[in-house]
């Protein structure tokens, strides 16, 4: 009789990266179907389209490179729908494909697959689209225009602040009522699942803090500054992309710190930089760039943020 | 309730032999007996082929300080000494000890076992004394790692030490052998801690306890107030690896062993309870290491049990006086679940260091698939040593050993927390391990 012959530890708990992707797509599925509520069918297509895109391009990636197939482990999935949940619910179809194209080829594939990317794939893929499609990916449509019950097309809260300074109320961007992304517009759907994860230790709830908490102080210095020429602190944190880049693209594991401090100072520099985006740039909303910008700067994170070694000297 | 930072809480799965009495297993027909079980240099044999031995003969030892002999196990005849498998997973010289039930002069039986010896009341015997006695009889650290006890006792010059800990944590899934101890052999533990003490010059004794054991709490503490000497039972939380020295340090006292040093440097020293039990054995009756206290469990064996196993009892026997393995048993382990060692036969002894035979089947087992790291940092936030694993595996890995030691590679204590979490399945212990090796190799 042969026994196995293996490293110890010798039993682990159930959780496995497929496990966790999945986890993180059923986490995602509430502001998914808040946008098809919204934004109706097309936003759906648009979801569907580039989460199969993504699937179909890993596949075929990994066959040029013969590398081991992958599309099962759920990551290719996860950047395909966070790619659609950023994306205008009027984003032309082929546009989408593409985006999401760059977004594995480029931006996970090329660096080496999952776990070797240094940016957030699907947030390289908006990149490439923000670039190559900049008035498709600034034309949005007002919720339920689907129903022909509103004006088609309706400006995102945050420019209709930055460039009309009109403040839309609480309520409606705390339930998603507004235009923006697909996934972006309801705060509670991007919150609710956010704290279930950050409950079973799947997201590190300290980059969502530190992101969060940095815009709400920073834009209520702004706010206190000058309150007619900024907004509040509240409106910053619900209104565009933050909560979705905060609890869903900030904290995507492979692209953000591994230690517990390098996580507050990712957290707080991407939120630092939301700030500075939204109130000092030409550009309405910052969210992406914040954490692109922190992705790059990951790896020196770490190197400066390790933990003291218990017996190390203080 | 005192505890450590991080670490991880798995399944105990202790209830299956935590209520079972130790028993002892009738001594085998044949032990083979390593000559290195312990932390050090190997043992020259002191026997030859043909001789005859006695139970508790010294057949094994060297000059060089960090040592400890080793004893027939047995009465019987040396029928080969030769390089053999180890459970630890390498091949050692080993004395095979077959027992002659008579005596071939006298056709009489030979007496099983040496007279008990007293060498004199334990109270009068000198800290020197006591490290003599303790070497004599080849005792080595019995949680685990095998450090030889004698070493232990003599702290070098200028450290003085003023508390003695003893580890009954047993933080280990599935073992419950050190839990058996403190609850049948209450008395031995406290004197054997009491010993200890005396030997380093402590006046103090900390026995630990996780808190998943108040029956063994409760009677350590009713023995311990009898005594006139500073002893004090701390309960710690129940998690993994709570019995790791510098987490126990930590817990118990409050007090930070150095980065790469030991509890000694700041004035601890740590023994397990079957360490302080094989030493008032010593000091009572000049027993020599020969038996130890092990649990043979795991979904594996057909009667899970707490037994009492000459040293060098090959592990097949042990398994079938604990009814045989069952007919899905996959993967048969030396310790415990988080860092035990794979064996690949039966016939392997059981050693001073074996505090447990643990047979899993392939129903507990992880999934071999692994998955490239996706940097989750689970390993960090779980590390007990506040490392950063993941990069570690990664530097072992690329060959990049010169960054293994500059983020505190050499400090891992390999207890296996990182691997457990690891969603990735990634092995980071074994590569841990594997760096350690090619940086004792460099130098």
């Amino acid at each position: 009789m042969s026994y196995r012959i293996s490293p110890a530890p010798y039993i682990k708990p159930p959780d496995t990266v497929p496990r966790m992707m999945f986890l993180v797509i059923g986490a995602l599925l509430p502001a998914t179907f808040a946008g098809a509520y919204f934004f109706g069918l097309r936003a759906l297509g648009l979801v569907l389209i580039c989460v199969g895109t993504a699937i179909g391009t890993e596949y075929l990636v990994n066959r040029m490179m013969k590398r081991d197939q992958t599309i099962a482990d759920g990551s290719a999935a996860v950047t395909g729908l966070l790619l659609a949940l950023c994306l205008s619910p009027s984003m032309p179809f082929f546009a989408a494909f593409l985006g999401t194209v760059f977004a594995i080829a480029v931006g996970k594939q090329l660096f080496g697959g999952l776990g070797y990317n240094t940016f957030n794939p699907a947030l390289i893929g908006r990149a490439f689209l923000a670039a190559a499609f900049p008035v498709h990916m600034t034309s949005w449509v007002a919720p339920f225009a689907y129903r022909g019950l509103a004006a088609v097309t309706a400006a995102t809260p945050l420019a209709a602040m930055k460039f009309q300074h009109e403040l839309t109320p609480y309520g409606r961007l705390f339930f998603g009522n507004v235009s923006g992304c697909i996934g972006e517009t309801s705060a509670l759907l991007i919150i609710l699942p956010a704290l279930l994860l950050a409950g079973i230790g799947l997201i590190n709830w300290r980059i969502p803090a530190g992101y969060l908490g940095t815009v709400a102080l920073l834009g209520g210095v702004f706010w206190l500054a000058n309150p007619a020429q900024y907004p509040d602190p509240l409106f910053q944190l619900l209104a565009g992309g933050l909560m979705l880049g905060a609890c869903f693209m900030a904290t995507d594991l492979v692209t953000s710190p591994l230690t517990p401090r390098g996580m507050w100072v990712f957290g707080v520099g991407a939120g630092v930089l939301v700030i500075v985006i939204r109130l000092f740039s030409g550009l309405p909303e910052g969210v992406m760039y914040s954490i692109l910008i922190m992705n790059a700067l990951v790896p020196l994170i770490n190197k400066y943020t390790r933990p003291r070694i218990l017996g190390q000297k203080k | 309730m005192k505890t450590f930072s991080q670490g991880i809480h798995p399944k105990y799965n202790k209830k299956k032999t935590a209520n079972k009495a130790t028993r002892e297993l009738p001594p085998p027909k044949k032990v083979i007996i390593p000559l290195h079980q312990h932390t050090g240099a190997t043992c020259e044999p002191l026997v030859k082929v043909g001789d005859a031995v006695q139970e508790g003969q010294k057949i094994g030892d060297t000059a060089k300080f960090v040592s400890a002999p080793v004893h027939a196990s047995i009465s019987g005849k040396v029928t080969r000494i030769d390089k053999l498998p180890h459970p630890c997973g390498t091949e050692v010289l080993a004395v095979v000890i077959e027992s002659q039930p008579v005596n071939q002069s006298t056709g009489q039986p030979v007496e099983s076992g040496p007279a008990d010896r007293q060498t004199g009341r334990p109270a009068d015997l000198s800290p020197e004394e006591i490290r003599q006695v303790v070497r004599e009889a080849g005792i080595v650290g019995l949680g685990g790692a095998a450090f030889p006890t004698h070493v232990k006792l003599a702290p070098p010059e200028g450290k003085k030490i003023d508390t003695v800990i003893i580890n009954g944590c047993e933080c280990e899934p599935y073992i419950t052998a050190d839990h058996r101890l403190m609850l049948e052999k209450t008395e031995e533990v406290v004197d054997g801690a009491r010993i200890i003490a005396k030997a380093v010059e402590a006046d103090r004794i900390v026995i630990a306890i996780e808190d998943n054991k108040p029956d063994a709490k409760e009677r350590l503490k009713s023995v311990a107030r009898k005594h006139k000497e500073n002893i004090t039972v701390v309960e710690l939380e129940t998690k993994y690896p709570q019995g790791g020295e510098k987490m126990l340090v930590k817990a118990a006292l409050g007090r930070e062993v150095p980065s790469r040093g030991l509890p000694l440097d700041v004035g601890v020293v740590v023994s397990n309870v079957g360490t302080a039990v094989a030493v008032i054995e010593a000091v009572r009756f000049g027993t020599p290491l020969i038996k130890r206290y092990l649990t043979v469990t795991g979904p594996g064996i057909k009667e899970p049990s707490n037994v009492v196993a000459r040293i060098g009892t090959t592990f097949k026997e042990v398994i079938d006086h604990c009814g045989g393995l069952t007919d899905n048993a996959a993967q048969v382990i030396m310790g415990g679940p988080m860092m035990g060692v794979s064996q690949v036969s039966l016939e392997v002894p059981v050693v001073k260091a074996t505090s447990c035979v643990l047979v899993l089947t392939r129903r507990e087992m992880a999934e071999e698939k692994t998955y490239p790291c996706v940097k989750c940092a689970k390993c960090v936030s779980h590390c007990p040593m506040f490392l950063v694993p993941s990069r570690l595996a990664a530097f072992s890995d690329n060959g990049k050993y010169g960054e293994f030691e500059e983020w505190g590679g050499q400090d891992c204590i390999e207890c296996g927390s990182c691997a457990y979490v690891c969603p990735a399945r990634i092995p980071i212990v074994h590569w841990v391990k594997l760096a350690k090796f090619k940086l004792r190799q460099m130098k």
